[in-house]
């Protein structure tokens, strides 16, 4: 639903993140996703992280898309 | 490029998506969507005219602005008017039509009302104009509740005394609910909304199979994610086998984020509320818990309005419920457009009639 | 001085002539200007262009100039885009009460400058000063005249079908670049306004071809409503392809985040070309000459189907039909 984009962190100081996408930065809270590491990406709303970007379900999504495209 | 952005939007890909699902057996499968990224991305990629005949894309009450009642849009318009408020709202909702105006007009007739992109930067104006009382235009679903709970955890913690909330949250799974069980259009699957469910999961939706025997996907923004999704649901159609699926696995858990609605819950309880086009529906709001009052704009201001009338003509509430489309619309492109709405789903970018008139024409009118 | 403006800065009286004296003839100074009559007297000959606008740019200083760059630039590009050689510019200020006199000589600096980088010279101008909260900080209006060289004809109805589009660079920075200062807005990037002044590409441009038929600046409302202006104006229509469009990852990015379509977003340093099609290979090599023109792109071309409208071809493959802004530009969260 609504707009959030995948963002990656760069730095964490308290609940507050600077996140960094297509070479844009702002401080974001993480409030509700207090566990984030460096270097994660975090799909940001209204300047807040909503969630944490899950790579690996990422890499798969890819994956099953090519492997639909055949046949 | 912009990773687990661009990716979504291979057109290669894409064909070859579009291929497979123009391949199965059925016709004519009708799939709704209950979310305004979605009805965006739709149009915006001209998937609609991609896969007709085969797949049927409707679009539900899925735009928080769009849903936003006459009476409610009166009650913001009413605050902003106060000399002593400064009313701050995202950028949706400046020029959307209440009753008898719009923030946009109350701000030209000199009313304090300015855009923001977050609840903080709202939080900031408060801790700056202390003089002032700042009050916040709390719309959005699920996703943006917990932002809004957020922001008034930090107002308390920071003693923040003159910011306030307007809430006109709405909550999804409800009005999904409310939409099936008025039986006015039948459904073969549902789109389920991206980042409402990055919050909720998908344990919420699980009524929809169990008690209508349709599945629902929960779809990613992106024309990949989409595809996908209509793909998904053939499948579950194809095998009779009606469940909820998570097809953006990338941003969705199927417990959702905890934290996000722990917060929520601890700002907010659940409240019926008033849908345009839909009416009042129970238990599909939210409203500030009564430990958090302090910060209710409605219990701190009153805000009185004239009575709420609807513009004549316009059918926005039939549009909501996915039973007209913008061209069956009399006032569509005539005397409703861009620059002078007559209702909100012209207002809202993401709107229906908006997204219609933007992006339609060429590979997108029906 | 007193370091702020004062009512009486604008009175005519000896602040008011102070302020010229040591202000605005020490910066902008030349022999029109220097003589301080009510008109400046200037002497002419060929076809005129004349232009004027009116600058109200919030904030005053964005990363890439201020108020005073960009009110230049915009006269010196709006005579540019009808294929003139700017010459003069007129200045006219509407300062608020209480404005910063330090602030006011970064302008004029600037304004100087940017003057002297487009070969223009101020030569006449006008200040006034309004009560606190009549005018926001500073408005600028600036005319400009130019002289038409013969046998250059450029209009937005020009547009011939079959005539390619040439655009000079990247969209997006200006708008951008000031959207990221407001307050709510804010994102650090190393984004800056676009901000330039374009007779010299446009000189380029018209020495290497003349099947050059439009010229416009995309400014207010973007590339988007300035195509849709002149297919409106030459009844024609416009096909253009988004993947040759040349955007900034950080625009894009801020884009993305805002919910914002670059197509909308204004610039400052940009333009537009209609050129003929057997030109438009000579007139893309020359643009990329000149250090305002480095990427210039053919967008699209101009077609006989859909008259009036735009059409875009998607990186994704499907078309959609691009429309003129309406109304402003606004961020969205849904």
């Amino acid at each position: 639903m609504c707009l959030a984009v995948p963002s990656q962190v760069k730095a964490i100081e308290g609940q507050y993140a600077e996140v960094e996408i297509g070479g844009v930065s702002r401080n974001v809270s993480i409030i509700l996703t207090p566990d984030v590491k460096i270097g994660e990406y975090i799909l940001v709303h209204t300047g807040y992280s909503i969630g944490v970007v899950n790579e690996d379900e990422a890499q798969e999504t890819i994956k099953l898309f090519n492997d639909l495209g055949i046949g | 490029m912009i990773k687990f952005l661009d990716e979504y939007r291979d057109p290669e890909l894409a064909q070859r998506l579009v291929k497979k699902i123009r391949n199965h057996a059925l016709q004519g499968l009708r799939l709704m969507e209950f979310c305004g990224g979605h009805t965006v991305a739709i149009m915006k990629y001209g998937l609609r005219q991609l896969l007709f005949p085969q797949v049927e894309l409707l679009s539900g009450p899925g735009c928080p602005v769009c849903v936003t009642a006459n009476a409610d849009i009166d009650k913001a318009i009413a605050l902003a008017k106060k000399p002593e408020i400064i009313l701050t709202t995202f950028g949706d909702m400046l020029k959307v039509p209440g009753s008898y105006s719009s923030l946009q007009k109350v701000r030209a007739d000199g009313g304090d009302v300015r855009i923001v992109y977050s609840a903080q930067d709202a939080l900031e104006i408060a801790q700056g104009n202390r003089d002032k009382k700042v009050v916040f235009l709390g719309i959005g679903f699920e996703t943006t509740a917990p932002t809004i709970a957020a922001s008034i955890l930090e107002a308390k913690h920071r003693e923040i005394k003159n910011y306030y909330v307007l809430s006109l949250h709405k909550l999804c799974p409800p009005v999904i609910k409310t939409l099936l069980d008025s039986g006015e259009i039948k459904l073969d699957g549902i789109i389920l909304p991206g980042h409402v469910s990055a919050i909720i999961g998908a344990y919420p939706y699980e009524f929809i199979p169990l008690d209508y025997g349709i599945g629902g996907v929960v779809a990613g923004f992106e024309p990949l994610d989409i595809l996908l999704t209509v793909e998904m649901l053939i499948a579950q159609i194809e095998n009779r086998k009606p469940v909820i699926e998570i097809a953006y696995r990338r941003g969705v858990k199927p417990e959702g984020n905890e934290k996000a609605r722990e917060i929520m819950d601890m700002v907010f309880e659940i409240t019926e509320a008033n849908w345009r086009g839909l009416g009042r529906v129970p238990a599909s709001g939210l409203t500030l818990k009564r430990e958090y009052q302090d910060f209710n704009a409605e219990a701190s201001f009153v805000p009185e309005a004239m009575p709420a009338k609807e513009p004549e003509g316009c059918v926005c509430g039939e549009i909501l419920r996915g039973i007209k489309t913008p061209r069956d619309c009399e006032l569509f492109g005539s005397c409703c457009t861009p620059e002078q709405p007559v209702g909100p789903c012209m207002v809202s970018s993401e709107g229906s009639c908006a997204a219609y008139y933007l992006y339609g024409g060429e590979n997108n009118g029906r | 001085m007193d370091d702020k403006i004062l009512l009486a800065h604008g009175s005519g009286g000896k602040l008011s002539h102070d302020l010229i004296k040591d202000l605005l003839l020490k910066e902008l100074g030349n022999p029109y200007l220097n003589v301080l009559d009510d008109a400046a007297t200037l002497t002419l000959n060929g076809r005129i262009a004349f232009t004027t606008d009116s600058y109200v740019v919030s904030p005053l200083f964005f990363p890439g100039g201020d108020i005073g760059k960009l009110a230049v630039c915009g006269t010196v590009n709006d005579l540019s885009m009808v294929g003139a050689i700017p010459k003069y510019v007129s200045l006219s200020l509407i300062i608020e009460e209480g404005f910063l006199l330090p602030d006011l000589k970064k302008i004029i600096s600037s304004i100087h400058i940017t003057a002297q980088e487009a070969g223009v010279k101020v030569v006449t101008g006008d200040t006034k000063v309004v009560n606190r909260g009549s005018a926001d900080k500073l408005f600028i209006n600036t005319a400009g005249i130019g002289i038409i060289p013969d046998g250059v004809k450029i209009s937005g109805s020009h547009a011939r079908i079959g005539d390619k589009i040439i655009l000079s660079g990247p969209i997006g920075d200006h708008g951008i670049a000031i959207l990221c200062q407001r307050e709510g807005l804010k994102f650090e990037t190393s984004l800056e306004s676009d901000c330039a002044s374009l007779n010299t590409l446009v000189a380029d441009m018209l020495g290497a071809s003349k099947e050059i038929h439009v010229l416009r600046d995309p400014t207010r409302g973007g590339l988007a409503s300035t195509l849709n202006e002149f297919a409106e104006s030459a009844r024609v229509g416009i096909k253009i392809e988004e993947d040759k469009i040349p955007l900034r990852d950080s625009v894009r990015a801020a884009c993305e985040l805002l919910g914002l379509d670059p197509l909308y977003v204004a610039n400052e340093g940009k333009l537009v070309a209609v050129v003929g099609s057997l030109d438009v290979e000579k007139v893309l090599s020359q643009m990329r000459e000149n250090k305002h023109g480095v990427h210039a792109a053919i967008i699209g071309e101009i077609v006989a189907d859909h008259p009036g409208k735009v059409v875009m071809k998607t990186r994704f493959g499907s078309s959609r039909i691009i429309s003129m802004l309406s109304g402003e530009l606004l961020p969205r969260i849904c």
